[in-house]
């Protein structure tokens, strides 16, 4: 046998497992730090305009402070959002191939969104020094509206994955393909407006967390509370704007995408007044030991408490998602959505009625674990919608299996991969932590320790 | 001309302007490799850091829009590629991922053995990737990668051959380069005794530049018959030229201490190169068969990304504009964290 004849064999179905791995691993990685490149800016440069409106110190450091955390954090989304450009290629070349061109504007366009984004941060963090205040201040702002246009554009591409639009398919080749059309499909309204809010949530709450946990451990001054206080109000604020949207997205897959909802709702057979399920797992092809709601499904899907329900059974099996997965993680999304909804509501009481129990030390473990909350929600709400659309990669006409690479040793690819990872990981936490303790925090914060303070 | 040749036109602009600027930042790298022990290179791996912080994510963008251009332009050639160019492509990845964290992480690390272990990756990330990136260019020039529709190539043999060799030590030479030449600037500016070590680096490395090239049109003509033949047309030709001249000029103009104007010779041999290369292959997209007619995307997606393009044009070129110009004129005592970063002791206990 030759020696490099491993190169000429074809994929295994390992193979195809591993770059559904790879592709989710690093997905589900970006998405995190990506979050932080949509709405770290927005909140960071109202610190840093609040600083300059009130002259208050502690609101120039933080900001300062977070503007250091930023450049660490946009540098590793970049490299991991460069990986993500290349796997669509490397692990999915036969949707690419195909499809590349019907997605092309927005990720065109999102490209225009990165650039503008890099230019105006390298102004922003760099040119501390060397600009007005508020110019300072100014060349901020495009990099809050680019985060936020290119999250709009990525996500409607992943939209047009639910929804494919815009093209017809004559023969297994594709013609008369109109961009816009495949760009503003149905589901491009409530993912991405789903999807930004949940940046500012996993956001808000995240950096919020930080300083719940300092004032936990005893650090309750000025600083403190302000690193609290701003971060967490706009997450609380967007937390039941967030399951408004959630809503609009649950219904928008009930009308369209009828077998991803059964999955996620577990329901095998049709039903008219079919019951909402709250927990359970899949056995044999029957949900079990889920407590039932009666007709809670029909009403929340189709605001009638009667409305037919279509089971999954009403597609061969080859055609069904994993239904534990998209349940499972459907549930947690919701779960730790109302979670974070109840500290949000507890949080507005307090400001409404009973200031003095913001350092309470049961709100604040509850407020520090909504970082982690926010970022579970994100991934499992990731995990119902890419993990619901299979088998398909393009919902109804291509399957994912059909997309795949052949090339042998994906799997070799997902271990190296799946090792810088961790490195990258553990590295970036590294860095973060150092950063946050950097310089001890003054009791009481002097001009001084502003104009010191290094950015980036 | 079709929309195709302009989308074409704009691909291969990004891909050129990824090679000067992000080349010059894994230059950089390449010097940051060989800047000496942490000692006696601390100066010249400070005039690195402080030339390509402000500007090495907006150079990583070119590369990021080139991808994408190519998806969208020319789909069938941007899977062909990925699928056959599985290794390099994950290799490069992998590099990107490494330079631009380690890079990220060494400038907020304080203690030493930090910065060495972030640094290394830097810098050895800055080394394997425009070799990768050069491999992959060598395995298209000689018609080793064939389009999507028609399966995949050879997985290895694609970019581990004479030509793709060649072409991948021929990268990390230009790359560190380009890198010399820009630096020798931003050290008369910050670091006026860093100039003369700079100015040698970069003749040495403009000639082994010129060498390589020299060796890669031998490998080129020994193993890609098919691109030998066509890279002495009229026009590629001149292109050819076109680089010899500018290289030889940007050797006078470095002996000459012009370093603004060696910016521009510099760039242009380079870029002349890889016009050239394109000249020779055009139309063929993926040598020996596959034109640009052939793959390119529907007229309507061109006319979309056309218009994109555009729009995104009008926005994007004052910006980098001001960018560029921000920082290549203050002066380095104003940046005074980086090397306040470098000196300061350990942070850490909170009081
Ligand atoms: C902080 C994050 C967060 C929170 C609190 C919620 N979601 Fe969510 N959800 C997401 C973050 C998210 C997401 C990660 O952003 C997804 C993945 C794809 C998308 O468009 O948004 C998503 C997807 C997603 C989908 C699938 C859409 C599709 O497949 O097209 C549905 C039906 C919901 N969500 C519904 C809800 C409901 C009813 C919530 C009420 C509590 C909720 N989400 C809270
Ligand atoms: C524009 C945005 C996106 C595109 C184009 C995209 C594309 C893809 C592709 C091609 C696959 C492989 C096929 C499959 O197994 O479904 C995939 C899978 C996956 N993606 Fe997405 N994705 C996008 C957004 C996201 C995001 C932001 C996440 C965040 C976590 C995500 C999570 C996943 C997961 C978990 C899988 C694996 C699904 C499975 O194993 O069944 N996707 N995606
Ligand atoms: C819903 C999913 C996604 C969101 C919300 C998102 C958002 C972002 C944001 C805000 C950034 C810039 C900030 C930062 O660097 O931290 C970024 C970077 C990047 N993303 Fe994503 N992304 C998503 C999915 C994807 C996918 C599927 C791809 C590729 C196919 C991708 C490719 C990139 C690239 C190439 C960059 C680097 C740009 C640069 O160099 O600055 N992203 N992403």
């Amino acid at each position: 046998m030759e020696p490099l004849s491993f190169f000429a064999e074809a994929a295994t179905p390992g193979d195809f497992a591993a770059a559904r791995t790879q592709m989710a691993l690093s997905l589900g990685w970006h998405i995190i730090i990506a979050s932080f490149g949509v709405a770290m800016p927005a909140i960071t440069l109202f610190m840093e305009w609040r600083g300059y409106r009130t002259g208050s110190v502690e609101y120039k450091i933080l900001a300062r402070r977070w503007a250091r955390a930023m450049g660490v954090l946009f540098a590793v989304g970049a490299v991991s959002g460069t990986i993500l450009s290349f796997e669509m290629g490397l692990l999915w070349p036969g949707l690419m191939g195909t499809y590349g061109q019907v997605i092309g504007l927005p990720f065109t366009l999102e490209g225009f969104a990165f650039f503008v984004e890099a230019i105006f941060l390298g102004i922003y963090l760099y040119g501390w020094e060397r600009l007005s205040p508020k110019v300072h201040l100014w060349s901020g702002v495009p990099i809050l509206v680019a985060g936020v246009v290119g999250t709009f554009c990525v996500v409607s591409a992943n939209a047009w994955m639910n929804q494919p639009k815009g093209f017809d398919l004559v023969d297994g080749k594709i013609t008369g393909v109109d961009p816009l059309g495949a760009m503003f499909n149905r589901a491009t309204g409530p993912q991405s407006v789903h999807m930004i809010v949940a940046a500012f949530m996993v956001t808000g709450f995240c950096m919020a967390s930080v300083y719940a946990v300092g004032m936990l451990r005893g650090r309750v001054d000025r600083y403190h509370r302000l690193g609290f206080l701003v971060p967490f109000t706009v997450a609380a604020v967007m937390a039941p704007v967030q399951v408004g949207v959630g809503d609009w997205a649950a219904h928008f897959v009930a009308d369209y995408q009828p077998v991803k909802l059964a999955a996620m709702e577990g329901l095998y057979a049709t039903e008219r007044g079919a019951p909402l399920h709250l927990g359970g797992v899949a056995v044999d092809g029957e949900l079990r030991y889920a407590i039932e709601i009666p007709n809670g499904l029909s009403l929340l899907a189709h605001w009638d408490p009667d409305a037919e329900i279509r089971g999954l059974n009403t597609v061969p099996a080859d055609q069904q998602p994993p239904v534990n997965v998209v349940h499972l993680s459907f549930q947690l999304m919701v779960g730790a959505g109302f979670a974070m909804l109840g500290v949000a509501a507890i949080f507005g009481f307090i400001w409404w009625r009973r200031r003095g129990w913001l350092t309470n030390r049961w709100f604040l473990r509850a407020a520090a674990l909504c970082g982690p909350a926010a970022v579970l929600a994100l991934e499992a709400g990731w995990t119902t919608t890419e993990t619901g659309r299979q088998p398909w990669v393009v919902y109804g006409i291509l399957r994912t299996h059909d997309a795949v690479n052949t090339a042998p040793g994906l799997r070799t690819g997902l271990y190296v991969l799946l090792l810088v990872y961790c490195l990258m990981t553990i590295a970036t936490v590294y860095v973060l932590r150092r950063l946050a303790r950097d310089r001890p925090v003054p009791v009481a914060p002097q001009e001084s320790d502003v104009a010191t303070f290094p950015v980036p | 001309m079709t929309a195709a040749d302009a989308l074409l036109g704009v691909l291969f602009a990004a891909v050129t302007a990824y090679a000067l600027f992000g080349g010059a930042d894994f230059g950089a790298g390449f010097w940051d490799l060989f800047a000496g022990g942490a000692r006696t290179g601390a100066r010249t791996r400070k005039l690195i850091e402080h030339a390509i912080g402000p500007v090495w994510e907006a150079n990583h963008v070119w590369l990021i829009f080139a991808v994408v251009l190519l998806w969208t332009g020319f789909p069938a050639v941007f899977a062909g590629v990925a699928a056959t160019m599985y290794i390099p492509l994950t290799g490069a990845a992998l590099g990107i991922i490494g330079r631009g964290a380690g890079f990220a992480f060494r400038k907020t690390s304080t203690t030493l053995t930090q910065q060495r272990i972030f640094g290394a990756l830097f810098a050895f990330s800055s080394l394997v990737t425009p070799f990768f990136f050069g491999a992959v260019a060598g395995g298209i020039a000689s018609a080793r990668v064939p389009p999507w529709t028609a399966g995949r190539g050879d997985l290895l043999t694609a970019w581990w051959n004479p030509t793709s060799v060649a072409t991948g030590v021929l990268a990390v030479t230009v790359c560190a380069y380009l890198a010399a030449v820009f630096l020798c600037q931003d050290a008369k500016n910050h670091e006026p005794d860093l100039v003369p070590p700079m100015r040698r680096r970069a003749l040495w490395a403009g000639a082994g530049a010129g060498v390589l090239a020299a060796v890669g049109l031998v490998a080129v003509e020994l193993d890609a018959g098919w691109l030998a033949e066509r890279l002495w047309r009229p026009v590629p030709g001149a292109l050819i030229v076109v680089s010899v001249l500018a290289g030889l000029a940007s050797i006078a103009l470095l002996a000459a201490g012009r370093y603004v104007a060696v910016r521009v010779t510099a760039g242009l041999a380079v870029a002349a190169v890889l016009w050239g290369w394109a000249a020779a292959q055009y139309p063929y997209l993926l040598p020996p068969s596959t034109t640009v007619a052939g793959t390119a995307a529907a007229p309507a997606v061109m006319r979309a990304t056309l218009w994109a393009v555009l729009a995104g044009a009008v926005i994007l070129t004052p910006s980098l504009w001001w960018l560029f110009r921000l920082f290549q004129r203050a002066p380095m005592s104003e940046t005074r964290s980086l090397s306040d970063s470098s000196t300061r002791p350990v942070g850490g206990d909170r009081s």
